[in-house]
């Protein structure tokens, strides 16, 4: 089994954690809402093979600061920024929903720093006749239940650890939120389907069949703007937090597309 | 002391299940609710009754800023204002206010205030809120992140844009202009009477002592809900070397007044209820958009808190609305009612208590009719007002008053008519 590393990178906007695991070809992880207050066991299988590299966004546990973060361009570059300073330059790269959008921009705006893309359930489109949920408008006690298909065992792995500090932990969390609706606020529609056309790397959109939040069907029209081939997998039984809810399926999909493109 | 008769417009018309089938009187509100030939009259009578107000002698009418709200008919208080203006003649024009972030430029709201300043002969207030997260937010899609950046970046360029004696550049970190120059220029010199509604956050405290603006808590709940905010204001401000005028403070509230306590009773129940049962009616999960509350303010609010589960899954829940108080409305003071003696000795009371010496009045609220407003507004104005007028005058010069020009110089709506 291996063991999981932390280290610290200097950024243009302050410093960022960064997670590894494994050795290997590098693949790197954006994660989606909340960010990762803990490790989760996607990249556990993931390391499995490879090498897996998770570094934090801005405002995200372990994150620079976000609230210098004013508009798209300031939040593209400091995801690249990150994405740099943790060595992912050419890698492959998969990004969960918030994640996801970030990591498309940067496949799209630099295709030397991202080899193959692979994008869970990401933010970044709206759609008139299919809307997405106003995930910012949601009492916190019922967010769970629309985040995950597993909602007790979601509130246990973002609940705070033994021997965390309650209000810290809350805090942290919460911050999460706010950067993330810093970013997408406020229909989560960065535009970003007019530059998915850059996008000429090879590609996979994962979603969950029951993502409360982002629709499914989201999933095609993706694939459908990216220039590069792209595939689509939807994941039956596994909601918006479809890395959580179902780590086997989404670890065996992207194994499949990594080993053979 | 100032009395201000303050004006919020709901819609009076909500059902009886209005609560029970209906998940917000803000934000998502059925627009099939609201009948306009209704809203036609109830904006007409909401006119009228202002304008009764000013002429019974209070010292200033006020309007406010809503949107998607059942219960604030005013998205743009300025049309209201400005009709004020022209038919009013002596009262205050109290603009409480406009949401700062939601105006680009923010120089918009300095050429309004400006345009009614010059109408109404220096008479206005301007009032400048952060604006409610279901207004801004939700409502008009404001960033909640980057809404007070935004706010106190517009606070630097209106006031400037009032102050300043030459066009200039304003390269702010959301609004540039190449050429800044609001036409026309304020009665009021150096600039209009600022007034700040808070909901008691230091950051606000603070800006009201360095800038010299006048700081209003505005709770629905009345003097008692208000006490630890204004204590905590007044704390702050010694702090900070600042004197304890109170003329720099103000408090909402709402007020029945009858012949006696019983008649009282029985004439504000119903809109009271209205009031607090249908109107405050709004759905938890539009009051805490992540980023609306900035992370030391947060901090804050935890560390006061026993942490228990039931408040671990609403502390990022704005405390704004508070609806299991209802039921208590006279009881815990949220309205103030009785016989004119009765309210005044409450009014001086939480007054003297709070340290406050502008008082923001509901004399309108719920469903309301008119000729029960004007009512409640004539003995106010004839039997309470005259008891309480002096208090503080004497110690302390009111300095976030508007000063307009001389009565003699102002031109009147009737005299113009002529």
């Amino acid at each position: 089994m291996n063991a999981m590393t932390e280290r610290t990178v200097e950024t243009p906007g302050g410093a960022a954690r960064v997670w590894e695991m494994g050795s290997g070809e590098t693949v790197g992880y954006f994660a989606g809402l909340h960010g990762l207050p803990g490790w989760l066991p996607l990249l556990d299988s993931l390391s499995e093979n490879r090498q897996v590299v998770v570094p934090s966004l801005p405002g995200y546990p372990g994150g620079s600061d976000h609230e210098q973060l004013d508009d798209l361009f300031d939040w593209i570059l400091a995801a690249r920024d990150v994405h740099t300073a943790s060595g992912l330059g050419g890698a492959d790269l998969i990004g969960a929903s918030v994640g996801g959008a970030l990591a498309a921009e940067i496949a799209a705006a630099w295709p030397d720093a991202v080899r193959r893309l692979v994008l869970i359930a990401p933010y970044g489109m709206y759609v008139d006749e299919d809307p997405s949920t106003d995930v910012f408008a949601q009492a916190q006690d019922k967010l769970s239940a629309i985040m995950s298909a597993n909602p007790e065992a979601y509130d246990s792995y973002v609940d705070t650890p033994d021997g965390e500090d309650e209000v810290e932990w809350d805090l942290t969390r919460f911050r999460a939120q706010m950067a993330a609706a810093r970013l997408l606020w406020p229909l989560g529609d960065t535009k970003l389907g007019k530059r998915l056309a850059r996008i000429h790397q090879p590609a996979l959109i994962i979603w969950g069949a029951d993502d409360k939040i982002l629709p499914a069907s989201y999933a095609q029209r993706f694939a459908d703007a990216i220039s590069g081939p792209a595939s689509v997998r939807i994941i039956e039984g596994a909601g918006h937090k479809v890395e959580f809810d179902a780590p086997d399926a989404v670890a065996e999909a992207i194994g499949e597309f990594l080993n053979n493109p | 002391m100032k009395f201000l008769w303050f004006h919020l417009m709901p819609y009076p018309d909500l059902p009886d299940d209005f609560k029970a089938k209906h998940e917000s009187v803000w934000v998502n509100i059925d627009p099939g609710l609201f009948d306009a030939e209704r809203g036609h009259e109830v904006y007409n009578e909401y006119i009228d009754e202002l304008e009764f107000a000013a002429e019974a002698g209070l010292d200033a009418i006020c309007v406010n800023e809503h949107h998607a709200n059942g219960y604030g008919l005013m998205p743009s208080p300025n049309l209201i204002a400005s009709i004020l203006a022209r038919g009013t003649s002596d009262a205050a024009i109290c603009i409480m206010g406009n949401s700062l972030a939601l105006y680009n430029p923010p120089t918009r709201v300095a050429e309004e205030m400006a345009m009614i300043d010059c109408i109404s002969g220096g008479r206005l207030i301007a009032g400048f809120p952060v604006g409610t997260p279901m207004d801004t937010c939700y409502a008009y899609g404001q960033n909640p992140g980057l809404l007070r950046p935004r706010y106190y970046e517009a606070i630097e360029l209106i006031t400037k844009a009032w102050e300043a004696d030459e066009a200039f550049a304003f390269n702010g970190r959301f609004t540039q202009q190449r050429y800044v120059n609001v036409w026309p220029r304020p009665v009021q010199k150096p600039r209009p009477p600022v007034w700040v509604p808070g909901s008691g956050s230091i950051e606000t405290w603070r800006m009201c002592a360095e800038k010299d603006f006048l700081y209003a808590y505005l709770s629905y709940f009345g003097y008692k809900s208000s006490a630890a905010v204004m204590k905590g204001y007044w704390k702050a401000m010694g702090e900070m070397g600042m004197e304890p005028n109170p003329f720099q403070a103000g408090f909402l509230q709402a007020i029945g007044v009858a012949e006696s306590r019983q008649e009282a009773e029985e004439l504000y129940t119903g809109p009271g209820n209205y009031f607090f049962d249908t109107c405050l009616h709004l759905s938890p999960r539009f009051a805490s958009p992540p980023g609306y509350t900035t992370e030391e303010s947060l901090r804050a609010r935890f560390a006061s808190q026993v942490v228990t589960a039931a408040n671990r899954a609403n502390r990022f829940s704005g405390s704004g609305i508070n609806r299991s108080a209802e039921r208590k409305m006279f009881e815990e003071g949220h309205v103030i009612i009785g016989s004119p003696d009765e309210v005044a000795d409450k009014i001086r009371e939480a007054a003297i208590d709070l340290n406050v010496g502008n008082l923001l009045m509901l004399l309108h609220f719920g469903n309301m009719s008119r000729d029960l407003t004007n009512y409640n507004t004539q003995l106010f104005a004839e039997k309470v007002m005259p008891q309480l007028t002096d208090l503080f005058e004497d110690k302390w010069e009111h300095k976030w008053w508007p000063e307009p020009m001389a009565a003699a110089k102002r031109v009147m709506q009737t005299e113009a008519a002529e």
